[in-house]
């Protein structure tokens, strides 16, 4: 009746995880209890989970990254304090079976759950304001794609309380997650989880493709779309292109798990290393993914902080543009070390570096936009001049990795660590964090704590120097990683520096909740009435903040580049002239529009989605078969509702902006 | 980065060199974006503001061009180094090569001297300033053969041989590992490595042919069932044929009519 699940699923015996399932199973009881008591459920319905709109969205994905942020991570502070204590025969407190589960869990949530929502959840906020949209093109497909994470995440979290995690690493490389050497359940909870969240992902490419080749405003054409617009669009065909590497390659380990299969078992006529060099096809262009709509997010607040239009725009999408291509022809420097021909290794290290050409590019084009510049110095800028600084580092790092040779003897390393630590966290946690701030006034209508903010940058800038520069030096030395205990007593001293880094982390970590907390707080203080609070560049900062579920009332016209500050510029010459003339005549003309209705789809398919991957799991088959029945009901039941629309009369809209009166002045 | 063979002296040598031709590039960026953003920060009234400024085809040309240049020199010793020190590659020496077979288990590390028909158990013994080759496979899950002193390390894979080429020059006692991850017992699949002088060498190999037993089907069946920490031991007579028969029948031990199969087809 119920498969593999029986009451040995439950980690009794084990400490660490009980007593963090039995917080995590109360912490969540108490949240549901309270939404319950409190009567907030028909607004959470209504507003938040049936929500199509995109920057509803964008915000819960935000919150999602942000919530396993945390999980992922207490994970990665007990594996630095494992490290720190468990020298020579000391055993530290993590026996290898669960310190397995905590490191492969860390690299599983950080990249699929925490960078990936922050990532999406800022493209979902800012896409369709800055291209002078209303929504994506899709929007119930939208709010499918946020579902299926969730029910990704979901699965991932159940996987601490019941059963067991993937003991293999974040890549889960065959053989040793074949049936033969990974007999449990955890490997399967892996795969299923990122099965469903690859599918929401894989929708969220399509969907903001499509919007940004096809919803754009009048007059934007390509080349005046803000640059993050671009690093998105880039991100998104990569999505397009690379997540369904990642499902057939899945498909075919569950095939192997599931059906007895011989894909990537060393017998029988199976290939491990076709496993290898497959998922690297979509785990290198995964990096891209994560990081080029951070280099936009850098983009657009060095040009606005820097009171200039970003310098050398065309390069710019140029090196983008090059930097999505050349993300596919790199996959084999992970692996340099398998024993592939001189030539071959020589050829993927030469691609690899020359990635370093635009990248270096862009991190001048930053430079020169600060030059002539008058800098304001706020948070955002802070994460922008932190990311500068530390990602050229890792892009040292990164090169001297492309070289095969030194490869040889710095691959699996914990300088490797070091490195795509330096990169993610200086380039992509850095750069969601500036975008967080910077688009924040935006979605909530007041600002965030400067103060608290900065003391949050400083605790993640120092702490990742003080937890990884150890790290590089432990990777000279020929540490490995993935170790759970080692011998050298010569280690010890960097390990514990390392363990020090990450609470300084851990700081900045809770320092951003406070921030948080405290700006909410004082909210009545900081209102953005204006729309505009850091003089910015482009479209959304002509909306109100937050901006209606519309967007925009009447949509932009755009003649150039930076196209909101076209406006504002032409706005004061013009005042200057006769400031009545061009009000009277460009007085904005209200038409009924139609928007999107909210939908439960996303909701409920996701739901039945929880279940079928449980049911897959535990080879419980007759709830999997019912959840999938579920599943394709629902999605068929939108396929006929032709009732998705609705009118949103113009003397609304009007009235919306009349109460903002400073849209009709920026208009 | 202390190394005691060729190969490792030259790996580190491409490392110092690379990062100091980065570092060329790096600082100065590093220090322009402090110096930037210091200069032209807003309350600085003697900095020249240029609002306007956005493209300049001079700066472009240059900014393209720099880290082109630096990565047609890199590019130029990566190719140059990854055929150098291709792991197959053999080392030139007057010498002549000793061949050493490699099998990975659940968690331990079989080197089997095939020309002495000994083999020895999370212990590597070489010889100084005899090449080395390598020919390396797994009885299962994926490892890396790392010895971080002599250099480049190496996949094993089941079903699959992989090359490598190694010399030591110093005699003493360095560290071995599996530098990719592969269960529970990765963190004690280390072994030891002890170069000793030709001569040592010879009388090890002597000694080992009078101690222990054969590694022969069942030896290795024993073998390969999974543990950790186990203690080096060393086998006196090998099998003929057992590391080929490992190589054409993963995932399970081979058995004796495999290995004599196997032999005969040689």
């Amino acid at each position: 009746m119920l498969g593999k699940l029986t009451w040995a699923a439950i980690p009794f015996n084990q400490p660490i995880p009980l007593v963090t399932s039995i917080i995590l199973v109360i912490g969540i009881v108490a949240l549901l209890a309270l939404i319950t008591l409190k009567g907030w459920w028909p607004y959470l319905w209504k507003e938040w989970i049936t929500s199509t709109d995109h920057k509803r969205l964008g915000v819960m994905y935000m919150v999602l990254g942000l919530v396993m942020l945390l999980r992922g991570f207490s994970d990665a502070i007990m594996m630095r304090a494992q490290l720190a204590l468990a020298q020579g025969s000391a055993p530290g407190f993590l026996p290898p079976e669960h310190y397995d589960q905590i490191f492969s869990a860390h690299g599983t949530i950080m990249i699929f759950f925490v960078a990936m929502p922050f990532v999406i959840g800022l493209m979902n906020f800012a896409v369709p304001l800055q291209l002078g949209v209303r929504d994506v093109c899709f929007p119930v497909l939208n709010s499918v794609s946020f579902w299926l994470t969730a029910a990704g995440v979901l699965l991932v979290n159940v996987s601490l309380v019941v059963g067991e995690f993937a003991k293999t690493g974040w890549l889960a490389y065959p053989p040793l997650s074949e049936l033969a050497y990974s007999p449990g359940v955890g490997v399967d909870y892996y795969l299923w989880s990122l099965q469903i969240s690859g599918l929401g992902t894989l929708l969220t490419g399509i969907n903001f493709t499509t919007t940004i080749l096809k919803m754009r405003a009048p007059g934007m054409g390509y080349m005046r779309m803000p640059v993050f617009c671009w690093t998105a669009l880039a991100a998104n065909l990569l999505i397009v292109a690379a997540f369904p590497i990642l499902t057939a390659t899945f498909a075919m380990l569950l095939l192997d798990r599931y059906c007895g299969f011989h894909f990537f078992t060393p017998d029988l006529g199976g290939n491990p290393m076709m496993y290898i060099n497959l998922i690297w096809c979509w785990g290198h262009p995964e990096v891209y993914i994560l990081i080029l709509p951070c280099f936009g997010v850098f983009s657009e607040v060095i040009a606005t902080f820097s009171s200039k239009p970003l310098f050398g725009y065309h390069s710019m999408v140029v090196a983008t543009m090059a930097i999505c291509v050349l993300s596919f022809l790199v996959w084999l420097h992970h692996f340099f070390t398998m024993g592939a021909s001189a030539d071959v290794n020589a050829f993927f290290g030469i691609m690899t570096m020359i990635i370093a050409v635009p990248t270096g590019v862009k991190v001048f084009n930053w430079l020169f936009t600060m030059y002539g510049g008058s800098i304001r110095f706020t948070v955002p800028i802070y994460w922008a001049l932190g990311f500068m600084v530390t990602f050229v580092l890792g892009g040292l790092t990164g090169v001297l990795l492309a070289v095969p040779p030194a490869d040889f003897v710095l691959h699996n390393s914990l300088f490797l660590i070091a490195h795509f630590h330096n990169v993610i966290i200086g380039g992509v946690v850095f750069g969601v964090l500036a975008g967080y701030n910077y688009w924040f006034p935006k979605a909530f209508g007041f600002t965030l704590d400067e103060t608290l903010g900065k003391a949050v940058f400083w605790c993640w800038f120092i702490g990742f120097y003080l937890a990884f520069m150890p790290l590089y030096a432990l990777g000279i030395m020929g540490a490995t990683r993935r170790m759970q205990h080692y011998a050298d007593p010569s280690w010890q001293p960097y390990m514990i520096a390392a363990f020090c880094g990450a609470v300084v982390i851990f700081i900045g970590i809770g320092l951003m909740v406070v921030q948080l907390w405290w700006s909410i707080r004082t909210r009545e203080q900081r209102r953005d009435l204006t729309g505009d609070p850091w003089n910015g560049r482009t479209l959304e900062w002509g909306t109100a903040s937050p901006p209606p579920a519309w967007n925009y009332a009447v949509e932009p016209h755009v003649t150039g580049i930076d196209a909101f500050w076209a406006v504002k510029t032409k706005n004061k010459e013009l005042h200057k002239v006769a400031e009545t003339r061009y009000e009277a005549e460009h007085q904005p003309h209200y038409e009924t529009i139609h928007m999107p209705k909210r939908s439960a789809t996303g909701f409920i398919s996701a739901f039945f989605a929880v279940f079928l991957g449980f049911g897959l799991i535990w080879h419980i088959w007759w709830l999997a078969i019912i959840a999938i029945i579920g599943c394709l009901a629902v999605l068929l039941r939108q396929a006929w509702d032709m009732d998705r629309d609705q009118l949103i009369d113009g003397a609304e809209l009007e009235d919306f902006d009349r109460r903002h009166p400073s849209l009709g002045a920026q208009r | 980065m202390d190394p005691h063979g060729p190969i490792g002296r030259q790996e580190k040598l491409i490392l110092i060199d690379s990062t100091a031709i980065m570092l060329a590039i790096v600082i100065p960026v590093i220090i322009a974006t402090l110096v930037f953003a210091w200069w032209f920060r807003a309350g600085n009234s003697k900095a020249k503001r240029l609002l306007d400024w956005d493209y300049s085809g001079r700066i472009e040309f240059v900014v393209w061009a720099i880290p082109a240049l630096v990565i047609l020199f890199l590019g130029g010793i990566a190719w140059i180094s990854s055929h150098d020190l291709d792991p197959p590659k053999p080392i030139a020496s007057s010498v002549t090569p000793l061949d050493i077979d490699v099998v990975s288990l659940d968690w331990k590390w079989l080197f089997i001297y095939p020309d002495a028909g000994i083999a020895s158990v999370n212990k590597l013994v070489l010889p100084v300033g005899t090449p080395v080759r390598f020919h390396m496979t797994s009885a299962g899950v994926m490892n890396s053969f790392f010895i971080p002193q002599l250099g480049s390390q190496l996949y094993t894979m089941a079903g699959m041989a992989t090359r490598l080429n190694l010399l030591v020059d110093d005699p003493g006692t360095y560290r071995g590992l599996s530098a990719q991850f592969s269960g529970e017992g990765f963190s004690d699949m280390t072994f030891e490595v002890s170069a000793l002088s030709r001569q040592d060498f010879e009388q090890w190999l002597d000694t080992t042919r009078t101690q222990g037993g054969t590694l022969d089907a069942a030896a290795y069946a024993a073998l390969m069932r999974p543990s950790a920490k186990d203690p080096q031991h060393t086998y006196a007579t090998v099998t003929a044929g057992i590391f080929d028969a490992i190589l054409v029948h993963p995932g399970a031990a081979p058995t004796a009519a495999q290995i004599e199969h196997t032999e005969s087809a040689d």
